[in-house]
Parts: structure tokens; C-alpha cells; sequence
């Protein structure tokens, strides 16, 4: 069963830890994809640049619209994902655990939808 | 391209021969996989256009064994002068065959079952004895399997390095179980199979043709393993479980790919041919041989599969297969079965009675399985603001697109 593993921190926090905060949790980042790529389960994954870079864009009547943000800055963004594929969703939800953000923030842990399926 | 074809077939079978052969010789499963991969690519390239080699399989064994010195020179090159006199010798005592092994065990035949006893070894994850079974036992490449599982290359590459490091590490010997462990790991091997089997049938039709192409390997596997197990009752279960499953495939799902309910399948397109075959293995297993869960499953498929439609099923004869089959391996999924049996002889309400106890039992109280059942039957009793509700809830349960649009369908209808 493959799970992505969705990150949410804030940006504006993050910026403001200091140098050794920072590169603890790329430590511990690093240390669980070293784990996740060798035992099979990592199927994929990224981080997004800053919310600054953002950009909105909504069709209506066939015509675009883009506009920048939606800026937060206080609140926990989107910041990337994991794909992973797990014997268990308990297994996932472990992952997500030891993830650093879920300690200062929130992981979420959605099942990936498949095209197969059994008839009924 | 049928050249091809009959090559690639000539050495996906040769494959886990060719393997055992050299693993017996030198030990070193991880090293002799290798080599044998390779040496199959070199066959797949230089077959089709220059033509077979007069002995194939020694063909193989020699550009095999030669990877293989190569891959001792150059690491023993690596290492350095202080471990060139233990390299030189292959290090394969962890699986050291006798001298003459190979005439005095005579045949290769054996080596194919040792080889997916090994693959399928309970230290192995499950995806670990998929990918492993699929590549040393399949003689696929690890690119077909990845794109067969969906997932990046370098994922699959992964698993199965991995999995040879724990053969290596826990020095699982290279021979076959022996007395009770030979049942068991059995078993495993056959829900190995099993599993490769379903993540082909459950593929949606069309869109995923690799995916699909599982089923086959699976069956072609299960065959190698009968035909060395003519005996076991079970190995004969399954190859007719999946031959009497399979043999419904054309009907499963519609023109536009969407999920056909058993029960509403134009049963003029199953396969008949598979539907005989399997029906005949099964009979003469369940005749022959102790009685087991795949035998069980076989049967009920059987009925399932000569019935002229849904109406015409012998369904009490189902509700008992499905009630031994509970008491041989108890599962509530078995029992989820068992409820549609037990509606289409005594009624919805009877079906959902029997549902009641799962609700309760807490392992599939919130499986989308239990509630697709319960929408079912809802609906045939006539509850159709509870089937409603029920066929919402199941597709909000599932991780399956097709499922989900079906389901959604189905809600859709009882407005």
C-alpha cells in the first residue's frame, strides 16, 4: 500500500532556529531516508521552496487568473511529501512519526488511491 | 518477434535451473543471481539474431560462471593483495555442495522449487519474496518488475539487493525444508504466488498491460511448482483457483474499463477452455489429497464459474464450501463471502444477520468490503436509504479508483 506522507511546518520558525536546530533536523531527515531507501519502502518524495514562491491559479469561464500566495506566514504550510509503500499503515504512520516537523508540527498520512480493483 | 518471444519463454524457464546449478556449485546466492541476470541479457540480445546455441542451459551456465570469475577478480582486485588468496577461492562454504552433487541430485527440476524456497523465506519481507521470487525463479529484470509494481526502478533495485543480503547474512542454506517445515514454508510459497497472481488481476483492464501480465507469470510458476508437487493437493488448489478466477477476466469490467459485478457478467465471455482445466484439477485434487483452503476457494469458483447465471448457482452448496472453509482457516473475509451465499438461499435479511457478527468482530468493522456487502444487501431487501448511506460509506473506504466509481454508481442508482 503506498502513503503520502504530507509535511507541514512553518517557514518563518524554521528561518528563525538557529544553525544547529537546523542541521539536527537535516540530520534526523537524512538519517530516515538513508533507512527508508534501503529497506524497499521509498518510492519518492520532495520539498517545496518557500510559501513566498507561491502562486495561485484559478480558471474561470476559460479564462486564467494567477496571483501570488497565499502567504501564511503564521500559519503551518505545505512544505513536501514522502511516497512511501508500507507492509501496514501503522507502519506509515511510524514514518511519519520520526519525521522532525511532526514534532514541532503536524504530519499527515493519506493512502495513495490505486486504478486496480476487485469486482463485488 | 515471435523468435523473440519463444526466447525470452526458453529462458525464463532455463533461469532458475541455470541459478540453482550455480548456487549449488559456489554458494553465494547474491553473486550467482547477478551473474545469471546478466548472462540472460546477453542471451536475449544475441539469440534472436544469431540463432540458439546447441545446449542453451550450458550456454548459460558458461557466460554465467564466466560474470562470475570476473566479479571475484575484480573484487578480489579491489580488496587488495592481503585478501587475494581467500578471494581467489569462492567463498561458498555457507552453502558448500558436495562434490558431484549435481549427478548425484540429477535433475534441475529441483532446483527451481529450492530456488522459490529461498525466495519465499519468512526472514524476507513480502515485497522482498515478490521481488525476488519474480526476478531469481521469473527471469524478469528488475525494470519489468518495478514498472509491474508501479513503483521507481531504483526502488525494486533496492528490495531485491536487500533481500539477498538477508539470505546472505542469515545463511539460509540451499536445500529444500525438510518434515513439518517443509508444509509450511510451502505455504508461504504459495501466498507468494498467490499475491503475484491478484496485483495482476486486480489491475484494470487496458490501461496496465504489465501489470496484467502477473496473472500469466503467476500461473506459469504455480504449473512448474505442480508438476514437481503432483501430489500436493493445495499446489493443485491454487493453479485451479487462478485458472477458474482468471477464466472470468473478459467479463470483470466493461468497454469503458468500469467493474462488473459477478453476478451481472456476460458470462458467455468467460474463458472456457481455463474454466475446464481448472475445474478438472480441482475435482481430482479434492478427491485425492487432504482438504485445504485453496482447494476450498477452487471449488466455490468452480461453482461459481459453470453456473449459467447468478439465479442458476448452486448457493447452498457455497454457503457449506464457505463454512468448512471458516473452519479451516478462519477469516472475515470468509465470512463476508459466506453472508452473500447465505442471502441468495435464505434472503438479504438472513445475509445481513450473518454480517452482524463482523460488525462486532472489529477487524473489518471499518473495511469498505463490509460495507459494500451491506449496501448489496440493503438494497436487495428493499432498505434503499440504508443501502444508500452504505454504498457512500464504502467509497470513502476504498484506495481503489475503479472500486470507488463503482460504488459511487451504485449510490447514484437509489436516488
Amino acid at each position: 500500500m503506498k502513503y503520502m506522507l504530507l509535511i507541514y511546518n512553518n517557514a518563518a520558525t524554521m528561518a528563525a532556529m538557529s544553525e544547529e536546530e537546523r542541521t539536527a533536523i537535516f540530520g534526523a531527515v537524512d538519517d530516515i531516508m538513508g533507512e527508508l531507501t534501503e529497506s524497499g519502502e521509498l518510492v519518492g518524495g520532495e520539498a517545496l521552496a518557500d510559501p513566498s514562491n507561491t502562486k495561485t491559479v484559478r480558471v474561470r469561464d476559460g479564462v486564467p487568473a494567477t496571483t501570488d500566495g497565499p502567504f501564511a506566514e503564521s500559519k503551518e504550510q505545505f512544505a513536501g511529501y514522502l511516497m512511501v509503500e508500507c507492509e501496514t499503515p501503522d507502519r506509515a504512520v511510524e514514518i511519519a512519526a520520526r519525521w522532525p516537523d511532526a514534532s514541532r508540527w503536524a504530519m499527515e498520512v493519506r493512502p495513495v488511491m490505486s486504478a486496480d480493483g476487485l469486482e463485488m | 518477434m515471435t523468435g523473440a518471444t519463444r526466447v525470452e519463454d526458453l529462458l525464463r524457464g532455463l533461469a532458475p535451473q541455470v541459478l540453482g546449478t550455480l548456487v549449488r556449485r559456489h554458494g553465494q546466492f547474491d553473486a550467482c543471481e547477478d551473474a545469471v541476470q546478466e548472462a540472460l541479457l546477453a542471451a536475449a540480445l544475441q539469440w534472436p539474431q544469431e540463432g540458439l546455441p546447441a545446449n542453451p542451459h550450458a550456454w548459460l551456465i558458461t557466460v554465467a560462471s564466466r560474470r562470475l570469475t570476473d566479479q571475484w577478480r575484480s573484487e578480489s582486485a579491489r580488496r587488495g593483495r592481503e585478501d587475494v588468496a581467500a578471494a581467489q577461492e569462492p567463498p561458498g562454504a555457507q552453502v558448500a555442495p558436495a562434490p558431484g552433487d549435481d549427478a548425484a541430485r540429477g535433475d534441475d527440476e529441483d532446483d527451481t522449487l529450492t530456488l522459490l524456497f529461498l525466495c519465499c523465506h519468512p526472514a524476507l519481507s513480502g515485497a522482498s519474496q515478490v521481488a525476488l521470487t519474480l526476478r531469481a525463479v521469473g527471469g524478469l529484470g528488475t525494470a519489468e518488475i518495478a514498472r509491474a509494481f508501479l513503483v521507481p526502478e531504483a526502488t525494486m533495485a533496492q528490495r531485491i539487493s536487500r533481500a539477498k543480503q538477508q539470505i546472505k547474512s542469515s545463511t539460509i542454506p540451499f536445500e529444500q525444508p525438510a518434515g513439518d517445515e517443509h508444509g509450511e514454508r510451502l505455504g508461504a510459497v504459495l501466498h507468494v504466488l498467490y499475491v503475484i497472481f491478484n496485483e495482476g488481476y486486480t489491475a484494470s483492464s487496458g490501461a496496465d498491460l504489465h501489470r496484467a501480465d502477473l496473472t500469466a507469470e503467476a500461473m506459469r510458476l504455480t504449473r512448474e511448482v505442480r508438476r514437481r508437487l503432483p501430489a500436493d493437493g493445495e499446489v493443485a488448489g491454487l493453479l485451479a483457483l487462478m485458472l477458474l478466477t482468471d477464466a472470468r477476466r473478459p467479463a470483470r469490467t466493461d468497454a469503458d474499463g468500469a467493474l462488473v459485478p459477478l453476478a451481472e457478467q456476460d458470462r458467455t465471455r468467460w474463458h472456457r477452455p481455463s474454466i475446464d482445466e481448472g475445474t478438472a484439477i480441482v475435482t481430482e485434487a479434492l478427491s485425492q489429497a487432504p482438504l485445504g483452503p485453496y482447494q476450498l476457494q477452487a471449488a466455490i469458483a468452480a461453482i461459481h464459474d459453470e453456473a449459467r447465471s447468478a439465479q442458476d448457482t448452486d448457493w447452498p452448496q457455497i454457503v457449506r464450501l464457505y463454512g468448512l472453509l471458516e473452519r479451516l482457516a478462519p477469516n472475515p473475509m470468509v465470512t463476508l463471502n459466506q453472508a452473500v451465499a447465505i442471502a441468495m438461499v435464505d434472503g438479504p435479511r438472513a445475509g445481513l444477520a450473518r454480517l452482524a457478527a463482523l460488525q462486532d468482530d472489529g477487524r473489518l468493522a471499518e473495511h469498505h468490503r463490509l460495507a459494500a456487502v451491506r449496501a448489496h444487501l440493503l438494497e436487495q431487501a428493499g432498505d434503499i436509504a440504508a443501502a444508500r448511506d452504505a454504498y457512500r460509506a464504502a467509497a470513502r473506504g476504498t484506495t481503489s479508483l475503479a472500486e470507488q466509481r463503482y460504488l459511487d454508481a451504485r449510490a447514484d442508482r437509489l436516488r
